[in-house]
């Protein structure tokens, strides 16, 4: 059956409350609403409410909770509503969730999922719309997890329902209802770490997560029709631990890179991929490495977001630049 | 050693007028009639607007809105008690603390609509923006009371936050600053009874949210927030309180939503049609109405003639809104710092240049459904 994000991520939870009895899953309206975006709906109706639940509306309570309902065994799988509210919560995920493995040398862990959307395009209030991965990649002790579609969708979050440490799985808004595609019914685990080829190509590395996959895909379209370049696009899909064989190899073999992000340019994924670049391919390349990404200031409210986001053109224009070098 | 107790605590509760309008006249407060009129003007005003902005988003004028509907009266209430020289912090359900202090009405519809413009309140408006982040802000009323205090002022701070709030870290942070300092600080809660979803029972198990004031040791008050006089009077009284030294109150306005959460809200999955009936018989300017017009300070011809105005001032906001010429791309760049840095400037400067190069100088702003 052909399924968007929101579908392929409800049954991704459903099976797995299915399959793994120590699951829960829970957070500020889940239950009786189903999610304010609806990625949990009919779970409780199905599972029950001692299996699906809502919280009091406290992001630091969400994931506090969910560190101590881990640490004794349960399996938390936690909604916080969005990711521009999750700063209440940053302390219990910095000062703990992702360091209980390290502090109690192996002892204890804190197997929790928090699931939240990102990124913007779809004209929400103030807060809704940020794109913050760097925040989380940033922090030693979690995964960090960003699907494009929603077959990865799927994949990635019984992945991530099945880890042992903490992940962050970033669901990006825009991409929730943008489209449909036929996911397999049953259960099925993509793992974590491994970035995937959405096209291969021999003259140029386009590096891409997220809601700019889209915008790459666009741009693809523009290019393939006015030049006869062969673009290789590379979805990272997972954004912590990243799969650093998978882009040393294509910009080894196309000696040219730009990457795209959303997020603002200073110490975003896009800084650390082209360091990473800089160190171990430096003698492939034929042209600088460029970034295509949102900017320094705050994301702005509706009217004007599209200004921020990094659109196709923009990314065409910056390949346009590399491939000329 | 026998069990002894060592402590006792109350909750009282204010109510001035019941829901048939009649009110106990010795709690009445000291207003005269024209003041009395304005309480009635602000609170037609306020439901106008909101009815209108429910409009203007469902076709897509503006974006994602959050009425009031049935809560003008703590909005209303409680600013009218506020003076010029004190300060608000409001969440996002208060725009009628924002028209009542004088904050023009085109700047919420701005905001709402996705205009950054908006968020600027205007000169010497003590009016602090939106926050969108739930129960974030009472912290720094507390802290502008700290300034107050400091600068021995004769001023209030007022920071406003839902029930849904009550649940946050930060609310409980600075309930406890606010007792420790002995803050010139009015902390209000819009008790609606939903935090979308979630109601008022299963986001506390407390009787109350007023007394949650107990264990902070400051004074907590719960004011029928339907009642405009309860919680213009609550509010006087807190705000004399603490200009003259005496510390911070905390008030829960018990109030409801009549509305969906938001534009972007089904309230119909987990509320009954019953529950809303019960609480517009409850209505704050029904209940106003009938008692200033038993006291002859309102008459229906005059009712018409505020009503007529109330929709003439409503629609002038909207012409403003969309009549305005829109942002320019610099507008992004050019308030995130006192002094643009070179690095940003430099950011702004590219990109101008690569829109009027690739022309679609301003891409389309059309609006979309929204989201809570
Ligand atoms: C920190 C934070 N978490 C979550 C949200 C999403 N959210 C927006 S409004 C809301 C409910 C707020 O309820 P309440 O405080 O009772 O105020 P009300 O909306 O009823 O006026 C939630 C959960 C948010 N804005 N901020």
């Amino acid at each position: 059956m052909k399924v968007n994000m929101i579908q392929a991520l409800n049954q991704a939870m459903d099976l797995e409350l299915q399959s793994n009895p120590d699951l829960v899953v829970y957070g500020e309206d889940v239950g009786k609403d189903g999610g304010v975006f609806r990625v949990t709906d009919g779970l409780q109706a199905k599972h029950g409410s001692h299996r699906v639940f809502d919280t009091p509306l406290a992001e630091a309570g969400i994931i506090g909770l969910g560190i101590g309902m881990a640490a004794y065994g349960l399996h938390p799988v936690a909604e916080v509503q969005f990711s521009g509210f999750m700063y209440p919560g940053l302390n219990q995920l910095i000062s703990h969730a992702s360091r209980i493995r390290n502090r109690s040398r192996g002892r204890f862990s804190c197997p929790l999922v928090v699931r939240t959307p990102c990124s913007g395009g779809v004209k929400a209030p103030e807060h809704h719309s940020e794109s913050s991965e760097a925040y989380y990649i940033h922090t030693p002790g979690l995964k960090v997890v960003m699907p494009s579609t929603p077959t990865d969708a799927k994949g990635l979050l019984t992945s991530s329902m099945r880890e042992k440490d903490p992940v962050i799985f970033l669901e990006p808004l825009r991409l929730y209802r943008a489209f449909k595609e036929e996911v397999p019914e049953e259960q099925y685990a993509t793992p974590l770490g491994e970035a995937f080829i959405r096209q291969p190509g021999e003259d140029i590395t386009l590096i891409t997560w997220g809601t700019m996959t889209l915008a790459c895909k666009e741009a693809l379209e523009t290019i393939s029709q006015n030049e006869k370049w062969s673009i290789e696009l590379i979805d990272l899909r997972t954004l912590s631990p990243i799969d650093w064989d998978i882009i040393h190899k294509s910009v080894r073999k196309t000696g040219r890179c730009v990457i795209a992000q959303e997020a603002p340019q200073t110490l975003g994924l896009a800084s650390e991929v082209m360091a990473r670049i800089l160190e171990n391919d430096l003698l492939s390349l034929e042209a600088p490495v460029r970034r295509v990404t949102g900017f320094d200031t705050i994301m702005p409210l509706l009217k004007n977001e599209e200004h921020f986001i990094p659109h196709a053109d923009r990314i065409y224009a910056a390949i346009q630049d590399v491939m000329r070098f | 050693m026998p069990l002894t107790q060592i402590a006792q605590f109350g909750v009282n509760r204010l109510s001035i007028l019941d829901e048939n309008g009649k009110a106990d006249e010795k709690l009445l407060p000291p207003l005269t009639p024209p003041q009395l009129i304005a309480l009635y003007i602000h609170m037609l005003q306020l439901r106008i607007f909101d009815d209108k902005a429910l409009k203007l988003q469902r076709q897509g004028r503006i974006g994602t809105y959050a009425s009031s509907l049935g809560q003008e009266a703590c909005t209303v209430g409680s600013a009218f008690a506020l003076k010029n020289q004190d300060w608000t912090f409001p969440a996002f359900r208060e725009h009628g603390v924002f028209f009542t202090r004088g904050v023009e009405m085109v700047k919420t519809l701005q905001y709402w609509g996705g205009d950054e413009r908006g968020s600027d309140p205007g000169e010497g408006q003590n009016c602090f923006p939106v926050s969108i982040p739930v129960g974030s802000q009472p912290l720094h009323a507390v802290g502008c009371a700290l300034g107050m205090k400091y600068k021995k002022r004769d001023a209030v701070a007022v920071g406003y936050m839902g029930d849904g709030g009550t649940s946050e870290g930060e609310f409980h942070e600075a309930m406890n600053a606010a007792g420790v300092f002995n803050a010139p600080v009015i902390l209000i809660c819009q008790n609606n009874q939903y935090a979308i979803s979630v109601a008022r029972k299963n986001q506390t198990a407390a009787q109350t949210l007023a007394q949650k004031a107990i264990a902070y040791g400051i004074e907590g008050l719960q004011v029928d927030g339907n009642d405009v006089l309860a919680c213009y009077l609550a509010t006087s009284i807190a705000r004399e309180k603490a200009i003259s030294g005496k510390g911070p109150t905390f008030l829960e306005f018990e109030t409801y939503r009549i509305g969906d959460h938001t534009t972007a809200d089904d309230s119909t999955r987990y509320r009954t049609k019953e529950e809303i009936a019960a609480w517009r018989a409850k209505d704050p300017i029904a209940r106003f109405e009938t008692f200033l017009l038993a006291k002859g300070i309102l008459s229906p011809s005059l009712i018409d003639q505020i009503k007529q105005e109330a929709v003439a001032k409503v629609e002038k906001a909207v012409q403003a809104y969309e009549t305005m010429p829109p942002q320019k791309i610099e507008d992004l760049f050019d308030h995130m710092y006192a002094i643009t840095p070179k690095d940003l400037a430099e950011q702004k400067r590219a990109y101008v240049g690569f829109r009027q190069t690739h022309g679609k100088e301003n891409q389309p702003d059309t609006i979309g459904p929204g989201f809570p």
